[in-house]
């Protein structure tokens, strides 16, 4: 989201002061009507900045504040200073949680970048008949409400669904018996739901890489070919730092993704089998009013805020960073 | 490969995705309507039992409410921080950008017990200021972009006019720059109707305010794998995004990946 902060839009040649007003005594006046107080700007802002202040930033600040005490939400709450943040790594159960995170990011993010990635570098050289549909359905899944995608995928996984039917065909075939209960699986559930989270990412990322690729201009393909250079090196010399903004943007609203995970772990396995899916957005909403853990669930919280912040300031240096 | 023969297969290759893309949802469509016969008695057992009448009014209410008050807000704001120049602009179009990247979980337990302290937890009210507050962070950064685009020559002219800041936003730049503001609409309605954390925090005890998805949550609790009847429901809470994004898709995908395209 912040990538787009850093370009200018066209009307950012904001410098011309136009010469009457600068002739005009006290100076510039910022492009104000004349007969607008100078503060004009501020009320304009100011109902923004109330409701903003009040109902977001207000509340990241107290769950700061609340994640310095032990707290159970009902009786005193004892200072804690940084043993709730301590806990995230030194708990096991929470270690897991980030440390399934990790793995999600992977499913989420860099699956579907790379595969969308590929894929698209196979299409650069060709113009797509009926873009515009195949960009509205591989997007779809991105509109659609998390619990929603969390019902119909709790059917694909489910006893009698289509991935169990397809394998029961299989095992009919002489295969071995792979079917199974997915989402109550202790060491498939974190895979299931991740493959949940790279069905969502893939569309986003591929509409991205698409648009970026007939962007292209023609001649830089054409010149590597007339220099004698194959789909790989066509691929690795032009496609790839051609897409390099692109492929930042879906690094960042994937991983964005994976961080925000609650819907889907709340809708389609609680955090289960055991501890088996349990992700740390998950454990700010079990930790607070589960086991009446509220420090550990706001420093969770904010731990996750910290992670968004820089995952979305990371990849836009890094990709700033380097020259194309 | 000729080319041919290369734009056969990367049409196939996108085919394949696309299909990829919608199986579940169409597995949710023909559970859901029991096809192939077409029966819809799920639906109204979901209707009738799921209360999703109730629910589908209450995400009404609170996604109209959100948009259009964040809208004003996000226009005003956007306005003066694109087409002003005052102190202090800087930072604070900086601290708007901030809110960009907080996750719903960072605010979601301290808003939970200050909400109800203040007498706000299951109420509209409570519900639509914290959305309010997501929706302006976005709101301002994409209308701040929006109104830096204009063209300076055209609020010199107004100013000619002898038009005030007031008449030149509402007279002259928000009628031109319907397509941004649609885009706005479009993403926050969209992010406020499919929220889910919040409203399960927020109405955690009057059943007559559970929006659309809090509601399919309890629904999958009483009916833990009645598919035919969880697809209706998932079919019902996810029908009017869809509906509107089948018609709107540009301007859906335009906001969403709107920083990935370099002016």
């Amino acid at each position: 989201m912040t990538t787009a902060a850093r370009h200018e839009g066209p009307g950012s040649r904001r410098e011309a002061p136009d010469a009457r007003a600068a002739r005009r005594p006290g100076g510039r006046n910022g492009g104000r009507p004349p007969g607008e107080a100078r503060g004009i700007g501020w009320l304009y802002v100011l109902p923004a900045l109330l409701v903003y202040g009040g109902f977001l930033l207000w509340p990241l600040v107290r769950g700061a504040q609340f994640s310095l005490y032990h707290w159970d939400g009902l009786g005193t709450a004892t200072w804690a200073g940084v043993s709730n943040y301590t806990s995230t790594w030194s708990d096991p159960a929470l270690r897991g949680a980030f440390g399934h995170l990790l793995v999600l990011v992977v499913f989420y993010s860099v699956l579907p970048c790379c595969i969308a990635f590929v894929l698209v570098g196979a299409m650069s050289r060709t113009k797509i008949r009926g873009l515009a549909f195949f960009r509205t359905v591989l997007f779809l899944p991105q509109v659609i409400a998390m619990v929603a995608v969390a019902v119909a995928w709790r059917w694909v996984y489910s006893a009698d669904g289509p991935v169990n039917t397809v394998l029961g065909g299989l095992h009919a075939l002489g295969l071995p018996d792979w079917r199974r209960g997915w989402l109550g699986d202790f060491t498939f559930a974190l895979p299931a739901v991740g493959v949940v989270g790279t069905w969502v990412g893939i569309g986003l990322a591929l509409v991205l890489f698409l648009a970026g690729v007939q962007k292209i201009p023609r001649e830089l393909y054409e010149a590597a070919r007339i220099d004698g250079a194959g789909p790989v090196r066509e691929f690795i010399a032009v496609t790839l730092p051609a897409l390099r903004r692109e492929l930042a943007v879906a690094l960042t609203l994937t991983t964005i993704m994976a961080i925000r995970n609650f819907d889907l772990i709340y809708m389609a396995t609680e955090g289960g089998p055991g501890n088996a899916t349990k992700v740390p957005a998950y454990e700010v909403y079990n930790r607070t009013f589960n086991t009446g853990e509220v420090g550990l669930g706001c420093a969770i919280g904010v731990t996750l805020a910290v992670l968004a912040f820089a995952v979305t300031a990371g990849i836009g240096r890094l990709v700033e960073g380097r020259d194309a | 490969m000729n080319p041919r023969g290369e734009r056969v297969v990367n049409h196939a290759i996108l085919a394949v995705f696309a299909v990829i893309a919608v199986f579940p949802m169409i597995g949710v469509v023909t559970q859901a309507l029991r096809l192939p016969g077409l029966d819809l008695s799920s639906f109204e057992t979901a209707w009738r039992d799921g209360h999703f009448a109730t629910y589908l009014r209450n995400s009404l209410i609170v996604t109209t409410v959100t948009v259009v008050v964040a809208a004003v807000l996000s226009i005003m704001a956007g306005y003066a921080l694109g087409a002003m120049r005052f102190r202090g602009a800087p930072a604070l179009f900086l601290l708007f950008l901030a809110g960009l990247t907080i996750p719903t979980e960072a605010v979601v337990v301290p808003l939970y017990f200050d909400l109800r302290s203040m007498g706000l937890d299951n109420t509209y009210a409570g519900l639509i200021l914290p959305q309010v507050a997501m929706s302006v962070a976005f709101g301002t950064f994409w209308m701040r972009a929006y109104f830096r685009s204009v063209p300076p020559s055209l609020l010199e002219a107004a100013r000619i006019d002898g038009a005030s800041s007031w008449t030149t936003l509402w007279r002259v730049l928000v009628p031109i720059g319907r397509p941004a503001i649609l885009t706005m609409l479009l993403l926050t309605t969209m992010w406020t109707w499919n929220e889910f954390l919040l409203p399960l925090v927020i109405i955690n005890s009057d059943e007559g305010l559970r929006t659309a998805p809090l509601g399919l949550s309890f629904f999958q609790g009483t009916h833990k794998t009645d598919y035919s009847l969880l697809m209706a429901g998932a079919l019902i809470i996810a029908a009017p995004i869809v509906i509107v994004y089948v018609f709107l898709q540009r301007q859906f995908i335009a906001g969403m990946l709107s920083g990935a395209i370099k002016e």
